[in-house]
């Protein structure tokens, strides 16, 4: 295992940083290593896809990333912040500040409109913004969705469903944003649109991190990143996709 | 997330499953509203007797005449030696403190005007009867020293024989027979209500206590000077026991008896007495309170089991709560809130319900009933700690889901 001085800070450059990450499940009298000592690093404001089938511990490396887990072995910092050894409040800080997710089902809540949809990090920030409102409407605009924000989930479109869950992820500024298969649920077209919203976030400086199995939503990526077995397999930077010129 | 913001959230979702959240509360609205109920009924029925403590008289003692004792067989009361008007006169003079004196000697006789008759308690007393009882005329005069001593044939009638004889009349000044001797109606007294045992006071005739030995009262059930038993009033600064006491000491040095023999008579302080059953009452309408409570059990487990149906049904909603930065101690308190709220919601229905019926059975029933705020405010606090002992076990399960699993969750 590389040893790494506590406390120490990770360089300004990186945000994300995984030494020997290991992450066992016991299921019933079976071990399942879903991740197997997995180090890599991220660059802040790169936009990075992860991909592998399902099983190669992909998920398990977002679900560490986002702080809903810890790992078994192995150190874990995020934005400088060793998060290997959080507490639940420590890790419920962590989602609440500097990581915002979105989901594949969206997850928003029935019978919330768009604006409360959003407020709801803000109302979990300590100390909250002072005007949790206005915060909310300038994340809806900023996604496109200016005119919905009365709107309950079963109103909008799924592509509009989904912006309004990236305007949530957004709501208390994080540095890093967590996608994970946002696109599943979603057509092409809509898929390509949502696609485009975060490479503008990305090109506004935040971090985002995409998981995915689909070869055309990472090709939006500046970095994939390819999981087997609990192991990264391939790591390249490539030409990340652009808008094409037929809309 | 403030509470505020938590009982936001409950609302809504209270809301989105209203029939459910209504048939859930059921079981605390029935529980408030009958420990509402019970105590008001049984606080009503402490107050009414409270009521007619104050009419009986206070500072007011009565000395009765025991039953003698024959061979350890009691017999009936009056049966030992009767009191007499010397007693009387003595208890008058020698105890400090006396404001007045009668004695009550009685007589259950038909009552007869024209065609109508009507059987009363018939009661021979003293001119201070009226006083010491604080039991005025509405009507007419009082009887006086002067009818007792001439033995006249007056009397004063209770409303409910005014009402029997003289229905819609004033018999004030009318001539009515007792036993075939004609007697004047110069009084009518103010009305009594029901005693603490539910005798009805206003069934009385009054007449002086000497035309009562005289006329009334057969003469082989008499002696020439016997009063029944003797009201005596005290002014406000003598202390009843005292007066019991001395009274007690004056009777026993009167009648001879020594410290070891058994008293003949008793002194009582009826308002004492009455004070006693009281607080049985009261006592007996907490109790029942506390029973009626144990509903509030039974719909504290039935929201137990809906909070417990929520957050599975929510579990989803948890665990998006949880990723965007809401702490074990958020999603615990908000599910309590819940919990909590729903009581709060049952306990003001059932406060209403209770307050409600309480109307109906004082309107339609007549009985007493006293709605006091101590009542609502314990019957609410109770729901309140219904909410949060039985929504704490489904609150901490919720707080205790794994995040990961709950966003997985369908």
């Amino acid at each position: 295992m590389n040893p790494v001085p506590e406390g120490r800070h990770v360089s300004n450059g990186t945000i994300i940083q995984a030494r020997d990450v290991v992450k066992l499940y016991k299921i019933g009298e079976q071990e399942l290593r879903a991740l197997d000592g997995v180090s890599l690093e991220i660059e802040a404001g790169d936009f990075v896809a992860i991909m592998g089938a399902s099983g190669s511990g992909k998920s398990t490396m977002m679900n560490l990333i986002g702080g809903l887990d810890t790992p078994t072995t192995g150190r874990l910092f995020i934005d400088g912040g060793d998060i290997s050894q959080l507490d639940a409040d420590g890790l419920a800080e962590l989602r609440n500040r500097t990581i915002g997710f979105v989901f594949q089902q969206f997850n928003l809540l029935p019978r919330t409109p768009a604006l409360q949809q959003v407020m709801l990090p803000l109302l979990y920030a300590h100390p909250r913004p002072a005007d949790m409102e206005a915060e909310a409407r300038r994340r809806l605009e900023q996604v496109g969705l200016g005119n919905r924000m009365e709107h309950l989930p079963r109103q909008l479109s799924g592509g509009q469903q989904q912006r309004v869950a990236i305007a949530r992820a957004l709501a208390n500024n994080p540095k890093i944003l967590l996608a994970d298969e946002p696109t599943g649920a979603l057509d092409s077209r809509t898929s390509e649109e949502i696609m485009l919203l975060f490479a503008d976030l990305n090109r506004q400086g935040i971090t985002v991190v995409l998981v995915t199995h689909e070869a055309d939503i990472a090709a939006w990526a500046r970095r994939r990143i390819t999981f087997r077995d609990g192991k990264v397999i391939s790591d390249e930077r490539q030409a990340p996709r652009v808008r094409e010129a037929a809309q | 997330m403030t509470v505020l913001d938590s009982v936001l959230v409950a609302l809504t979702a209270l809301r989105a499953n209203l029939l459910r959240s209504i048939l859930t509360t059921l079981g605390i609205v029935i529980g408030v509203a009958s420990v509402i109920i019970l105590v008001a009924v049984g606080n009503g029925a402490a107050g009414e007797v409270n009521r007619q403590i104050s009419a009986l008289g206070t500072n007011m003692l009565v000395v009765f005449p025991d039953a003698m004792r024959v061979m350890g067989r009691s017999s009936g009361a009056g049966t030992a030696l009767p009191l007499s008007e010397s007693d009387l006169t003595a208890v008058r003079d020698k105890i400090p403190g006396v404001v007045g004196v009668s004695g009550q000697l009685d007589e259950s006789a038909a009552v007869v005007r024209g065609n109508l008759n009507w059987t009363t308690a018939i009661s021979g007393v003293h001119p201070d009867y009226t006083s010491v009882r604080d039991w005025p005329v509405s009507e007419g005069r009082e009887i006086t020293a002067q009818d007792v001593q001439t033995a006249a044939r007056v009397a004063l009638i209770g409303p409910t024989v005014a009402r029997q004889l003289f229905p819609g009349e004033n018999p004030v000044g009318a001539e009515i027979r007792i036993k075939n001797v004609p007697f004047q109606i110069v009084g009518l007294l103010s009305v009594k209500g029901q005693s603490a045992m539910g005798r009805d006071q206003d069934d009385v005739m009054l007449i002086p206590i000497t035309t009562a030995r005289n006329r009334v009262v057969g003469k082989s059930d008499v002696q020439v000077d016997q009063v029944g038993r003797i009201y005596v009033k005290l002014d406000d600064q003598t202390d009843m026991k005292t007066a019991q006491d001395d009274i007690e000491t004056l009777l026993r040095q009167r009648r001879k008896s020594g410290p070891n023999s058994e008293d003949t008579f008793s002194v009582r302080n009826l308002a004492e007495f009455m004070r006693a059953r009281t607080e049985v009452l009261s006592t007996m309408s907490y109790l029942l309170g506390a029973t009626s409570a144990i509903s509030l059990i039974v719909g504290g487990i039935g929201i137990m089991n809906i909070m417990l149906v929520s957050v599975t049904e929510r579990t989803r909603e948890i665990g998006l709560r949880m990723a965007v930065g809401g702490r074990q101690r958020d999603i615990m308190r908000q599910f309590l809130v819940e919990a909590v709220t729903l009581c709060l919601f049952g306990g003001l229905i059932g406060v209403a319900l209770g307050i409600g019926i309480a109307w109906l059975i004082a309107h339609f029933a007549s009985w007493p009933v006293d709605v006091s705020l101590g009542v609502i405010g314990s019957a609410m606090g109770a729901a309140a700690i219904t909410g949060i002992v039985f929504g704490f076990f489904p609150a901490r399960r919720a707080a205790g889901l794994n995040p990961i699993d709950a966003l997985r969750s369908e």
